[in-house]
């Protein structure tokens, strides 16, 4: 009832106690009803990082907070209280390599999520509240690891701060006065610091409460699915034709996925920890002295490609600004696919045409990520000049367009059908009893 | 009957608009120290102005003093670098402006750049105009400062000579009297 729209089978409280604790709070049947909740039984593996997601979520706010009894946010402490966490802290290496890498495989899933949901459809009607709140807790993501990575205040810390901040510059007349009040002084200093320390201890909750809505929004409408059809909704039986409970089917699936990916991530935290991180962060920020390269994050390198692609003025607004427009720009055309996307098939399996242009997006993502990272002169700047035009041209072109040109395949009429056609023995022998058929 | 529904209306709209406008006055006053507090705190503001004594350098001496978070360059410089500067014609630089807060429309020339009597002094900003980079002193193709980063190369006057940096390097706005130049403000285009 308090998720909405998918008929289920509602905990009712047995006994005398559970009914007085019932009566006064229905805690126990909210939580059992979420782990219950109908879930299409034909989802593959690329609907495990949600859950992927949720538990790097945990995992941060946990290495942070412990993190945080350690770490000291003044200039002139900072760096070398990383140092006393790397060296004198009981397990504080570990602490920190799960907390820096830790960031890297929260994006890696975040993106995944994203790519997923852009090739199934599932931004499309009526899960777009679901995905506008999604491309949020993305921006707030960024927010939070772009602080987190000037805590440690090494050079990259420093200067990347510096140049990202400058970014607001560019807004005509209030610029300035906007920079100056982000850094709290006339440069990035202890002020600054500071300030990101509280924020970034403060955004993961924010990012958690989203999450909560996020959750809350999708088991409205009901998850979306590889075919993109409804689970059907007539009554409790016809559901269960199409779903399976959450809790064991997709709990011991996403557990196992789980494991999977935390393995590839002890790999990194164990034998490579510092792979994705700048050796010019192991060098104490200096205001007097610029590395000579100043790279973000591999998470950042596509947004920063846009940024830096944009080496001409357009009408009236110059350079600096078009970079920063185009760069938050290629974030909120991702915000807008809903509307953009004209085609009434949800999923891109039934959609030849889309297919091919999602690939090319995904190829050109990975193209940005490796010219964002290149210094920026020919040919660097040209293929992110291309680049740049595909990825607008994708949402703003090509998805308003292929609604209109493109015939779609056939779609199945049911989820229940597909599944059958992929697992024809076991689901006709499930048929009459629908319930305990397993998803494999 | 309807004419007192009227005035009560009407005097109900008025509490309504009256007290939302108070409410939104007091969010507002109650939000803002939230915001303010961001900006430049008196402690910081304190160090928005500095003092520098030449009298400590030698020629051919060059200091970096920490201004505003950035590095500000002060050189002493030799009879030999102030005659390169001079001798350079405005058509050989690539900024003809001098860049100066205290002047922003004069022309390149050294002596619209330069302290001192005889322009023995040098103060800007050590902040290269290409991309923010800090340049190095004593270094490349005149004499003067030269950018690791990309390459910019500075005469000894500051000015842009070859390199990507479109701009010379700026000279905040200053005073002097004779012995110590006080930095009052960024230099603004």
């Amino acid at each position: 009832m308090i998720m909405g729209g998918i008929p289920q089978e509602h905990y009712e409280p047995k006994t005398n106690a559970e009914k007085w604790i019932h009566s006064r709070l229905p805690i126990v049947g909210l939580a059992l009803d979420f782990l219950a909740f109908p879930t299409p039984k034909n989802l593959n593996w690329m609907w495990v990082w949600g859950v992927m997601l949720t538990i790097f979520l945990v995992i941060q706010i946990v290495t942070g907070v412990v993190l945080a009894m350690h770490y000291t946010p003044h200039v002139d402490m900072a760096f070398a209280s990383i140092e006393h966490i790397m060296r004198d802290v009981n397990g504080g290496w570990l602490l920190r390599y799960i907390h820096m890498n830790g960031a890297s495989f929260f994006f890696i899933a975040v993106y995944a999520h994203i790519f997923r949901s852009l090739y199934y459809g599932s931004y499309k009607a009526p899960r777009e509240v679901t995905w506008i709140i999604g491309v949020l807790i993305l921006l707030l993501m960024m927010a939070t690891a772009f602080m987190g990575y000037v805590l440690p205040w090494g050079q990259m810390s420093f200067w990347g701060a510096t140049v990202i901040t400058n970014l607001f510059s560019a807004i005509p007349f209030v610029g300035d006065a906007i920079v100056t009040w982000l850094w709290g002084g006339f440069a990035v200093d202890n002020a600054t610091l500071q300030r990101f320390f509280s924020l970034h201890y403060m955004l993961p909750f924010l990012i958690l409460g989203l999450t909560i809505v996020h959750i809350w929004a999708f088991h409205t409408t009901g998850n979306n699915n590889p075919t993109g059809v409804e689970v059907r909704r007539d009554s409790i039986e016809v559901t269960k034709r199409d779903t399976l409970p959450f809790h064991p089917y997709y709990t011991i699936k996403d557990l196992f996925a789980v494991v999977v990916f935390l393995i590839l991530f002890a790999a990194f935290v164990f034998f490579m920890p510092n792979y994705l991180g700048h050796p010019d962060n192991y060098i104490e920020a200096n205001p007097l002295a610029t590395p000579a390269h100043i790279v973000p994050e591999w998470y950042f390198l596509p947004f920063y490609a846009i940024l830096r692609a944009v080496t001409f003025d357009i009408l009236f607004i110059d350079s600096k600004l078009g970079g920063v427009l185009a760069m938050f720009g290629s974030i909120i055309v991702l915000a807008l696919a809903p509307w953009l996307d004209t085609s009434k098939v949800r999923s891109g399996r039934y959609r030849p045409k889309f297919r091919l242009a999602f690939y090319v997006l995904i190829v050109d993502f990975f193209v940005l990520m490796w010219v964002g990272g290149m210094p920026a002169e020919q040919p660097y700047v040209l293929i992110s000049q291309i680049a740049t035009a595909y990825w607008f041209a994708y949402f703003l072109i090509i998805l308003p367009m292929l609604g209109v040109s493109e015939k779609p395949e056939p779609v199945p009429a049911t989820i229940e059908e597909d599944f059958d056609r992929e697992h024809p023995v076991k689901s006709a022998k499930g048929m009459g009893d629908a319930v305990a058929t397993p998803a494999e | 009957m309807s004419t007192t529904t009227q005035d009560e209306g009407s005097r109900r709209d008025f509490l309504y608009v009256a007290t939302g406008a108070v409410g939104a006055v007091t969010v507002g006053a109650a939000v803002w120290p939230l915001i303010d507090q961001m900006n430049p705190s008196a402690s910081v503001l304190a160090l928005a102005t500095i003092d520098i004594d030449l009298t400590q350098l030698e020629q051919g001496q060059q200091i970096t003093v920490k201004w505003r978070g950035k590095p500000v360059f002060v050189r002493y410089r030799t009879p030999a670098e102030i005659e390169a500067a001079r001798n350079t014609p405005l058509s050989a630089l690539p900024d003809r402006n001098a860049r100066t807060g205290n002047n922003p429309s004069a022309d390149a020339s050294d002596e619209n750049r330069a302290l001192g009597e005889n322009g023995e002094y040098v103060v800007m900003m050590g902040v290269c105009t290409h991309l923010g980079c800090v340049p190095l002193g004593e270094q490349g193709d005149f004499g003067g400062w030269f950018c690791p980063c990309h390459g910019s190369h500075y005469d000894t006057s500051g000015r842009i000579r070859k390199g990507p940096a479109p701009e010379n390097l700026p000279i905040p706005e200053l005073a002097f009297d004779g012995s110590t130049v006080t930095l009052l403000e960024q230099y603004k285009a």
